[in-house]
């Protein structure tokens, strides 16, 4: 985005509590327009609370939130301007597609000749031309998700919230739809706020993520930052898979660090972390940043230093367990310190997982920007 | 050969089996007998209606002829239709309220709403004589006033069935579709119109069907609380048994059933309508 951005969703303070339970605790976060955000965490973590509180559907117990600059506390759900896609899709089972889509305008008030073009228009956008007259019960999941969709876009919301969009998709049509979604806010420029707990659907579509943790935002960052440079255990372990080892940071400058990890041996990186000298931290290593090799011909296995290229980390270890899932393998392998570490191989040629097997004994290495240093 | 080419019966298909049909058969004979025989002696051209004289239809131009039975007729279908839509609105605005509200004493309502229903019929009877006895309820005014009492006392034992039935379809309503509705700018009474009417819309027919025709037969509360010049259907044919059984009680009887099967038949499908929209 070349504009700078502006906010069209400010939660400020936000909390909300049932009872003696925190749903959400204090949450602060500005939503850009014209983004696609995603709210991803566990379930139970408070994003769905969250959502609903924008919606209007729960009040947040204290904080406000505003949207396009307006406090909408006491403004009730009909009259927001956002516009919900539900989980169950929430079809109204009695009407026509046609009737489902121009529920909201008739509501409104809008006239015959116009309701039609625009029920037209959103049936168009959303692929389901010609489905009009069609009856929600006979149209797969899929297409009652679109129906959902047509609704909500017909309205021409601020913000589309979607709450679990995809997750009643077969694995294929969840793919498929993860692509639609992103082109279909791209082309009505809306701004979309959706709730996951799949990692995968998070990063494909959003701009940025909002990681939720027991009710708090544990990270706010764009899908690679959020990989790559994950703020806390919590969202490196929920976010993709993570060896994490447990340390004391040795040596910290400005072009390099070491942690001593009981685990993993010292590892060292090619920057400065900025952390106490003698702290507890943790050391993240993701299993596809890690190469695996036979031990070099000819030498001692104990020569593993020597396979490794300059300035890299390296380790031994013995395969103890193996899953090959098609285009990679994973290995699960035992470390001299008696520790586990899981590497990923991508499977490049048609007989890779035929390298190594069980007990096995190999070298690994990594780059020494590859591990994260971790304080919390 | 075509007997021996069957395929062997499988453990489970108890219909297959020759004790299993002997038994269903019994049964039936049991249940249905007496029914099929009252009918086709509606036909017994005979007065002391014992033996088997001959094919006729005289009885039922007799009984249709029978100023008495066809006023009794008209005032049964009267009260079954106020009852029906009394019990309608009662019963589901009492359905949607249990469903949706929470209220002081909620468990108490809920609990007694369908006492009607188990209190044995006798003793509503009682209870409704020395009741409209006790208030002074007027006997004698004009048709169809003079219904009152009977309609009261209808509409009381069968609302609790329409509350039952919506209640069952409310359970099945999903949220969402509500906060959907509202979600598109709906206010609390479209949502109501739009949406959780058109949901318990099969429940409304099949209630108002099961309130009708349980209006229609029923005989003992109607008994304790009909005046001289208010008397229903079955009230009626249990005056003319007291005489003697003619043809004519077959006929008026035979009516009766016809008519109350059609409404089931009605009810059943309309409930088949509501089968088919659970399955998604």
């Amino acid at each position: 985005m070349t504009e700078p951005a502006k906010p069209i969703i400010q939660i400020q303070n936000v909390s909300k509590r049932f009872g003696k339970v925190t749903a959400v605790d204090n949450v602060s976060l500005d939503i850009n327009a014209g983004e696609f955000f995603v709210l991803l965490g566990p379930s139970g973590c408070g994003k769905t609370t969250l959502l609903r509180m924008i919606a209007g559907f729960e009040l947040p117990t204290e904080g406000k939130i505003l949207i396009d600059g307006q406090d909408m506390a006491g403004i009730p759900p009909n009259k927001r301007p956002v516009n919900m896609v539900f989980q169950s899709y929430a079809v109204f089972p009695h009407m026509s597609v046609a009737d489902n889509v121009a529920y909201g305008l008739k509501i409104a008030g809008v006239k015959g000749g116009e309701v039609r073009d625009r029920v037209a228009e959103a049936l168009e956008l959303v692929k389901l031309g010609g489905f009009e007259t069609r009856m929600p019960d006979q149209m797969s999941g899929g297409q009652r998700q679109r129906v959902a969709l047509a609704r909500s876009l017909v309205m021409r919301p601020k913000v589309l919230l979607l709450d679990e969009p995809l997750s009643a998709l077969d694995a294929k049509l969840r793919a498929q739809m993860q692509f639609e979604l992103s082109d279909l806010q791209e082309k009505v420029g809306i701004t979309f706020v959706t709730v996951t707990h799949d990692q995968d659907e998070a990063l494909s579509m959003a701009c940025r993520i909002g990681v939720i943790n027991k009710g708090e935002v544990a990270q706010l960052a764009t899908p690679s930052d959020l990989y790559e440079y994950p703020a806390n255990r919590f969202v490196a372990d929920f976010v993709g898979s993570v060896n994490i080892f447990e340390g004391k940071l040795i040596l910290d400058e400005p072009d390099k660090a070491a942690v001593d990890c009981p685990g993993l041996g010292k590892v060292y990186l090619n920057h400065g972390v900025t952390g106490p000298h003698g702290a507890d931290v943790w050391v993240a290593l993701r299993p596809e940043k890690i190469y695996l090799h036979v031990p070099g011909a000819g030498k001692a296995v104990n020569a593993a230093a020597q396979d490794a290229p300059d300035g890299h980390n390296f380790a031994r270890g013995k395969i103890k367990g193996m899953s090959y899932l098609g285009d990679i393998t994973l290995f699960e392998i035992e470390l001299e310190t008696g520790a586990r570490i899981r590497v990923s191989r991508p499977n490049l040629s048609r007989h890779d997982q035929e390298d190594f097997t069980w007990d096995d004994k190999v070298s690994m290495h990594w780059r020494a920007d590859s591990p994260v240093v971790l304080l919390g | 050969m075509a007997l021996f080419a069957r395929a062997p019966i499988a453990p489970l298909e108890y219909s297959r089996t020759l004790w299993m049909r002997l038994w269903v058969g019994a049964v039936m004979v049991f249940l249905y007998a007496p029914l099929v025989v009252l009918m086709i002696f509606s036909f017994n051209d005979s007065k002391r209606n014992v033996v088997w004289r001959g094919f006729t239809t005289k009885y039922y131009e007799k009984a249709l002829g029978n100023d008495q039975l066809v006023e009794a007729l008209l005032n049964s279908l009267t009260i079954a239709a106020l009852a029906t839509v009394a019990s309608l609105l009662l019963g589901a605005v009492a359905a949607v309220m249990l469903w949706r509200f929470r209220f002081p004493l909620k468990g108490a309502v809920d609990g007694t709403i369908s006492l009607p229903i188990i209190v044995p019929e006798i003793c509503l009877g009682v209870a409704f004589l020395m009741f409209f006895a006790a208030v002074g309820w007027p006997t004698d005014p004009v048709w169809p006033f003079n219904l009152g009492a009977i309609t009261i006392a209808h509409i009381t034992f069968c609302f609790p069935f329409v509350t039952m039935v919506v209640r069952s379809r409310l359970a099945t309503f999903n949220r969402e579709q509500e906060e959907a509705a509202k979600d598109l700018g709906a206010s609390e009474w479209q949502v109501f119109r739009d949406v959780l009417i058109p949901h318990i819309k099969p429940a409304l027919v099949a209630g108002a069907l099961l309130s009708f025709t349980l209006s229609l037969d029923d005989f003992v509360i109607t008994y304790f609380t009909s005046g001289p010049d208010t008397i229903t259907f079955p009230v009626k044919v249990y005056s003319m048994v007291r005489f003697s059984v003619t043809p004519e009680v077959n006929a008026a009887s035979t009516l009766l059933i016809i008519l109350t099967v059609i409404l089931t038949f009605v009810a059943l499908k309309a409930q088949g309508v509501k089968a088919i929209a659970e399955t998604h």
